[in-house]
């Protein structure tokens, strides 16, 4: 058992590379995650995911599969969709989702002809779904790099972040930062997809964001109790994720967020906030 | 006009809100119409009027909220504002407990990165004791009634400890007993000499608690002392307005800006 868990990370530089890369995804992408639940921001992330494809294109056209310049083109793209969308909401009377799915898809179907207008099948496999087992230097600095500047922001943002969250006219008639907290969060979303879609792929890179903290909120009922349980969930989820594509020669990015669904249903039944937990019988009950 | 201007040469050292010809609204429709005069410093003042009236959309444009299509809003310098909306934006479901939600009053004392001293939490404690609900700082928001609730937003209310306190008809749906110890608190701001506003609906309420009043209906009716403004004639003056927006409606003198399309 032991050597199933611990022999592939000790005998592959390869698969050290991809934990170490999991492992700063999830404590940067989860606690993120957790605040795009609660700001009932979900599908947006899965949006920004599908937004940056032409950026990330443009990248892999002009310079082949190289990290820098794919995670600045997708940066860019991310950005100009997320401006767009808030800028249509913000001046017309469409909502922003309305506006974030139309920019998303024009984003995404540019993508897909750009890609294709170079290159196999094989690469854009590689920039859909990542390559988390090929990681080399350049990506793991990138990925801690973002890691970084994601938690420094969290923690000096936090109180604005959980008032945006929680009461936003309030935070409007005391401060006039809920704008700012509202955009600086729509780029740590944007650096975190970028950051992860080349170890998961731009399509997957959400879903380590969205399903440990979606999992946490069955657990815990604290704001950062939820960032901590999403961060835990997401390591494991990452741990089991890469033995399962070792040991059963999967894809390892949608092996990692398989494992991570697992989680999340494990959580919907069996946690405390989970469906099955209020339907077993209670023999007792406080007075008060 | 000059009936509805209690104050015409007020003492600027009273004054803590001055509305000069201010007109506010949405989408060029006025909803508050060329309102002069003064709520002074320490006063408690009552807005009312039927539905519709434009009392939210001033206590808004007093908040700070909402832009004025002309003339002025004016609240005295170096006041702190306290504003407690009717259509709270509050997420319930947001896993929070109730002192973070009270904490969220330390705002303008602590910002966005000063640390919460010992103080500041023994305010929380204070707070959540003064509205009655000592012992329940850990308790999920999702686990309050509705009284309670709004007993929570009153304890943020307290710790905001601020000068101007604008509160938006906090009394929908709250039982007698709750109505209250909520009065107690809004009389004691009053003892305290913060200067009160709050719109009501109950005008018993009214007449019995609030020294002035502004009877509103879109435009201003009366203002002055409770008895002489909440009275059957000037009810009956303010129901007669029309609550709908008339599109056809001519434009207030002098001309109209020229219509861009924007309905």
């Amino acid at each position: 058992m032991a050597d199933w868990v611990v022999a592939p990370f000790l005998e592959f530089a390869f698969m050290q590379r991809a934990l170490a890369g999991a492992l700063l995804l999830s404590l940067s992408a989860c606690p993120v995650g957790v605040f795009l639940m609660l700001r009932r921001m979900s599908l947006t992330g899965d949006a920004m995911s599908h937004a940056i494809l032409p950026g990330a294109a443009a990248g892999f056209l002009l310079y082949g599969l190289e990290i820098v310049p794919m995670t600045i083109g997708g940066l860019v793209a991310g950005a100009i969709v997320a401006l767009g969308a808030g800028a249509v909401a913000r001046l017309t009377v469409q909502k922003e989702d309305a506006s974030m799915a139309a920019f998303y898809l024009v984003s995404l179907a540019i993508g897909v002809v750009m890609v294709s207008l170079r290159g196999s099948s094989v690469d854009l496999m590689h920039v859909l779904f990542g390559t988390v087992l090929a990681l080399n230097d350049d990506a793991l600095r990138l990925i801690g790099l973002v890691a970084a500047v994601t938690l420094a922001t969290t923690v000096l943002l936090w109180r604005a972040l959980v008032a945006e969250c929680l009461d936003p006219l309030f935070l409007r008639s005391v401060s006039g930062l809920g704008g700012v907290v509202h955009f600086a969060f729509l780029g740590l979303v944007v650096l975190n997809l970028v950051a992860g879609f080349q170890a998961l792929g731009t399509l997957l890179s959400v879903g380590l964001m969205i399903l440990p903290g979606a999992a946490a909120r069955f657990w815990v009922n604290n704001t950062l109790a939820m960032c901590v349980v999403s961060v835990g969930i997401g390591i494991v989820s990452s741990l089991g994720g890469l033995l399962l594509s070792y040991h059963a020669s999967l894809p390892s990015g949608p092996a990692i967020i398989l494992s991570a669904g697992v989680v999340y249903l494990l959580s919907l039944l069996a946690g405390p906030r989970g469906v099955l937990r209020p339907a077993l019988p209670r023999r007792h009950h406080r007075t008060a | 006009m000059s009936e509805i201007r209690p104050d015409m040469n007020p003492d600027p050292a009273d004054t803590c809100i001055a509305f000069r010809d201010l007109t506010v609204g949405y989408n060029s429709h006025a909803a508050v119409h060329h309102l002069n005069g003064v709520i002074a410093r320490g006063s408690l003042t009552a807005i009312v009027g039927p539905n519709g009236s434009g009392k939210s959309t001033l206590i808004k444009s007093v908040a700070g909220l909402l832009r004025p299509m002309s003339g002025i809003c004016r609240v005295a310098p170096g006041l702190s504002t306290a504003y407690l909306p009717q259509l709270s934006e509050l997420d319930r479901s947001f896993p929070a407990r109730v002192k973070d939600l009270v904490a969220l009053g330390l705002w303008q004392k602590r910002g966005l990165l000063g640390r919460h001293r010992p103080a500041d939490r023994q305010a929380i404690v204070a707070a959540l004791r003064a509205v009655g609900l000592e012992g329940f700082d850990a308790r999920p928001l999702d686990s309050l009634s509705g009284g309670q609730l709004q007993r929570a937003l009153f304890a943020r209310v307290l710790v905001q400890d601020a000068d101007l306190i604008l509160l938006d008809e906090p009394f929908n749906a709250i039982d007698e007993k709750t109505i209250r110890d909520l009065i107690g608190l809004i009389l004691h701001w009053h003892g305290e000499g913060r200067t009160v506003v709050v719109v009501v609906h109950d005008l018993d309420l009214v007449r019995t608690h609030f020294p002035q009043a502004l009877l509103l209906a879109r435009r201003p009716i009366a203002w002055g002392p409770s008895a002489e403004v909440v009275t059957p004639e000037n009810m009956q003056r303010a129901r007669q307005f029309q609550e709908a927006w008339d599109d056809q409606a001519p434009w207030c003198e002098p001309s109209p800006a020229p219509a861009r399309g924007v309905a």
